[in-house]
């Protein structure tokens, strides 16, 4: 598989190449995804610049994956105004790129007297956030809609404009689309440093692979933004990552909730949430818990308990089993603002941050693209807009999702629908295809497991993992030993039958 | 969309699916299709390439793939037909099936009489809980088996394998034959829940610790498995703070038990047991949809595959039975598990059963006894007896009931299982 780079050399087996570019975008979470989308719709030349084997690998591939109604951002932050706009595009970007939202609404409910005021207080902090549609509904109502939470709820805040979506689809969504569009996606790429002399009007980002000259910096790198953003001399704002845990739950259990399920908010967080999940998963989470490790994605028995404690106050009946899986993702705080920080770097005006992107900010991703996109107007970026930008990107191809009538038609198109690879979630072969021959090249197990959901069952993908990785070994035209997890030192298998018996020199009898 | 007719379905072409399949054939089903979702059948016994297997039913020691092929062959000879590649999407109460596959497409198949014998899956890490990180280098035994025997690759050098089921137990010799290093066995009970057998074979014989009442606490490792925490549990399975120790290593095995595949089951809307989570079978291997009979690991799971095909043979006689007739006996009574008593298959029988023919019960205990008496009442009163030596929560007891002509019209509806002491005997 190519990446077909142009001006690539090589230096003794090294290849260090240089590249020309209007725009660097560093990281391709769903921010950075959302600004190199939002800069194809130009003549620019666009490279998305991501250090790991596959794009929506951080903050982004464990969230809550909820799009935020913004009751709950302090008025006047940049939270606060690009959650209300974001949340006001995301159904049309969805539906422009073929990537699933649902329209749930969200709840909030307090489940004694004393939280009344506070619900009474995001009401309010909603209108004046031009949240539309907010209202308050009392006990019967809250009950019959959800029959499955605690009796002792006295009201709810119901937020109809929130919904639900996959972080993760819509993020490989808007990459698909920006690289259809003309930009360059550099995969396995860390930002080793950004020479920026002569106050950044020009400047150069090096990678292992790569150094590109280029006019503009964006500085979508997550946890890791600080850091980038150190590169240009920029210090004022620092990177804490927050770690919030969560257990998912067998798709039986989806329908306990109909939206995402809010306790009264704390100094915090918002509290542990019970939500259904787009797949019609159940899912509950997250706690938080400041660190100092931007690796740290582990899971403790504290914090799951934690989790589940706080849980089955709001749902009862939670299952104690059936759990599929647990995972802990990792928020990018910024310090010591806690808010957004877009704009650019102190002295040097063609670097702009977006950092510090913690919820609401898959919300308020697109709404981040433009405010990005205006602040390199301001800078002097020439925006002139493409003709041939196509904003629409194809939905990826369910096979579960269809009818036996439309399922049959499809096999007898293409065989490879007729192969079951994943039983648990009924993903055929030809997702499986699609999701490797893709516009982004897709070469890891996560990275099919994120496009096709082969191995999120509830087998957790003891069926699929060989299947799996026999098809990635023949497209990839290498052996089951060199499939990866998710990149480097994340291979399956360490050696072959008989090869580690031959390395100690021995036969059956070699102790005879 | 094809359409096919046909007497019996069998859903699953392992040793259950073949030995119904083959008993339908028998018992004079003209059209009996077995469908499979894998490249072969055989289902699971074509990666266990251990011996072992028909000690039992045959007096003799097969490997798994051996034990297939008896079974394959002779379905075969008998007339069955096979679909394999073939993944059945649903079963629907009036007993249709929806099969899809590369060369046929989407197959509707409408069958008199429909067998579940899809087996088991495996428990995974999201199951037992392991907090920690999510590196590569962590599979289900059975996921490594598959990678070893049939694929020719090693997970890993340094293994930790958490739970001592017997599938655990293979794997542990057969990598240790391979060059890898079991580091540790941690089993949460204070048991091994594998066969006696594969423990003394696979783990003492190879010099392999076995640490009961421990269990993996954390997983260590960003990219790949880098070591587990260990810890010592109490009776009750709480993790005790302070014993702690870390182990390093590359991979981990969970051998930590298997669950009836049931997601068909459940769809078409047969009952299940929420104890074996299989479907509520009665002594015909019926479930409680007519004409739906279910057999093997996706009924409750077994230890030895003889005890498989027994259960199986029946319930493909029963199938090709109800297939010529459309009929279901009755009047059926609950089996209830009583003292010491985990579960009993069938959940029902037929009174018409104890009268006329035996009836083979399978169950399991709770707790460990030696010397115990295994009783089955009848409206409180016992009506069979059976002594065994020593009964196990690992190990599956069958008890085979001679017919009763003469029992009494029943006035209740209960049939119970249940442990008693003999004299003298105590607990251990």
């Amino acid at each position: 598989m190519g990446f077909g780079l142009p001006g690539l050399l090589s230096k003794g087996g090294l290849m260090v190449g240089r590249l020309k570019a209007d725009v660097v975008v560093i990281g391709a979470g769903i921010t950075g995804a959302s600004i190199a989308r939002e800069l194809s719709r130009y003549e620019l030349k666009v490279f998305l610049v991501e250090k790991e084997a596959d794009v929506a690998c951080g903050s982004t591939k464990a969230n809550t994956a909820i799009v935020h109604a913004g009751y709950d951002a302090q008025p006047g932050t940049w939270k606060a105004k690009l959650n209300v706009r974001g949340v006001n595009s995301f159904f049309p970007m969805c539906q422009e790129l073929g990537v699933r939202f649902e329209k749930t609404g969200t709840l909030v409910v307090a489940l004694d007297e004393e939280q009344l005021p506070k619900l009474y207080e995001l009401l309010e902090r909603g209108y004046t956030n031009d949240v539309r549609d907010l209202e308050i509904i009392g006990r019967d109502e809250v009950l019959s809609r959800e029959p499955n939470i605690n009796p002792k709820a006295i009201a709810a805040l119901w937020a109809p404009t929130a919904g639900i979506t996959c972080p993760w689809e819509l993020t490989i969504a808007l990459v698909e689309n920006a690289v259809n569009n003309g930009v360059t996606l550099l995969l396995n790429s860390p930002v080793l440093g950004i020479d920026a002399s002569d106050c950044g009007s020009a400047m150069c980002v090096k990678t292992p692979g790569v150094y590109i000259e280029t006019r503009y910096v964006v500085n979508a790198g997550g946890l890791y933004s600080d850091d980038i953003a150190c590169m240009v001399g920029q210090d004022d704002f620092r990177i804490v990552p927050r770690k919030g845990e969560y257990y998912v739950y067998d798709k039986r259990f989806g329908s306990m909730v109909s939206c995402p399920i809010f306790p009264v908010p704390t100094a915090v967080s918002k509290g542990i949430l019970v939500t259904n999940t787009i797949d019609g998963n159940l899912m509950i989470g997250p706690n938080a818990q400041d660190l100092n490790d931007k690796e740290d994605l582990a899971t403790s028995w504290t914090g799951l308990s934690d989790v589940l404690t706080e849980a089955l106050m709001m749902v009862p009946g939670l299952p104690m089993v059936d759990s599929i899986t647990n995972f802990a993702g990792l928020r990018a705080i910024a310090k010591p603002s806690n808010d957004f920080v877009l704009g650019p770097a102190p002295g040097v005006p063609r670097f702009i941050n977006a950092a510090g992107i913690q919820s609401p900010g898959l919300t308020a991703a697109p709404a981040v693209a433009e405010v990005v996109r205006d602040f390199l107007y301001d800078a002097d970026l020439d925006l002139v807009e493409k003709s041939t930008f196509n904003p629409c990107g194809s939905p990826r191809l369910r096979f579960s999702a269809l009818s036996r009538n439309e399922q049959g038609v499809l096999i007898d198109k293409d065989p490879n629908y007729g192969q079951i690879v994943c039983r648990c979630e009924t993903v055929t072969e030809a997702e499986i295809l699609a999701a490797i021959h893709g516009p982004i090249p897709c070469t890891t197990m996560d990275g099919v497991k994120r496009r096709t959901r082969a191995g999120m069952g509830r087998c957790q993908a003891g069926f699929c993992t060989p299947r799996v990785a026999a098809v990635l070994g023949r497209e990839l035209g290498c052996d089951l030993d060199e499939v990866t997890k998710r990149g480097s030192s994340t291979g399956l298998l360490l050696a072959r039958t008989c090869d580690l018996r031959a390395a100690q020199g021995g036969d059956d009898n070699a102790e005879d | 969309m094809r359409k096919i007719e046909c007497d019996v379905a069998v859903v699953g072409g392992g040793p259950a699916g073949l030995a119904a399949a083959e008993r339908a054939k028998d018992a004079g089903a003209a059209r009996v299709f077995v469908i499979d979702r894998d490249r072969e059948l055989g289902g699971i016994l074509q990666q266990c390439i251990h011996n072992g297997f028909g000690l039992q039913l045959f007096k003799e020691d097969l490997t798994g793939p051996e034990y297939a092929h008896r079974f394959i062959d002779s379905a075969c000879l008998k007339g069955v037909e096979v679909l394999l590649n073939s993944m059945v999407l649903e079963v629907t109460p009036s007993r249709t099936l929806y099969v899809i596959s590369r060369d046929q497409g989407m197959l509707e198949i409408t069958a008199k009489a429909v067998v579940l014998a899809m087996g088991c899956r495996e428990r995974n890490r999201g199951a037992v809980t392991i907090p920690g990180t999510r590196p590569a280098g962590i599979f289900t035994a059975g996921t490594a088996q598959r990678f070893v025997n049939m694929e020719g690759f090693i997970p890993g050098k340094r293994i930790v394998v958490l739970g001592s089921g017997d599938v655990g137990l293979i794997m542990e010799r057969r990598l240790t034959w391979e060059g890898a290093k079991i580091e540790a066995i941690l089993e949460i009970m204070p048991y091994p829940s594998g066969l006696i057998r594969n423990v003394a074979q696979c783990a003492k014989d190879n010099g392999i610790p076995l640490y009961l009442c421990h269990t993996v606490s954390r997983i260590y490792g960003a990219k790949r498995l880098e070591g587990v925490q260990a810890v010592k549990v109490d009776e009750k399975g709480m993790r005790l703070p302070g014993t702690e120790w870390d182990i390093p290593c590359d991979t981990l095995l969970l051998s930590v038990g298997l669950i009836p595949e049931n997601e068909l089951t459940r769809v078409s809307g047969a009952k299940l047991d929420p104890v074996t989570g299989g479907p509520i079978v009665s002594d015909d291997m019926q479930t409680s949809l007519s004409g739906v009979f279910s057999c093997g690991n996706v009924v409750h799971v077994h230890d030895l595959v003889d005890n498989v095909t027994q259960e199986s043979w029946k319930a493909g006689e029963c199938a090709a039975r109800f297939a010529a007739t459309g009929q279901r006996d009755g009047p059926v009574l609950r089996i209830r598990a009583g003292d010491g008593v985990r579960y009993v298959v069938p959940q029902m029988v037929r009174a018409s059963s104890l009268r006329t023919q035996e009836t083979t019960l399978y169950f399991r205990v709770t707790d460990t006894r030696r010397d115990t008496l295994i009783e089955v009442l009848l409206d409180d009163k016992v009506i069979w007896q059976a002594k065994k030596q020593i009964v196990r929560p690992q190990e599956m007891v069958s008890l085979t009931l001679e017919p009763r002509p003469h029992l009494q019209p029943m006035t209740g509806d209960k049939v119970c299982v249940r442990l008693s002491h003999r004299k003298g005997d105590e607990d251990i």
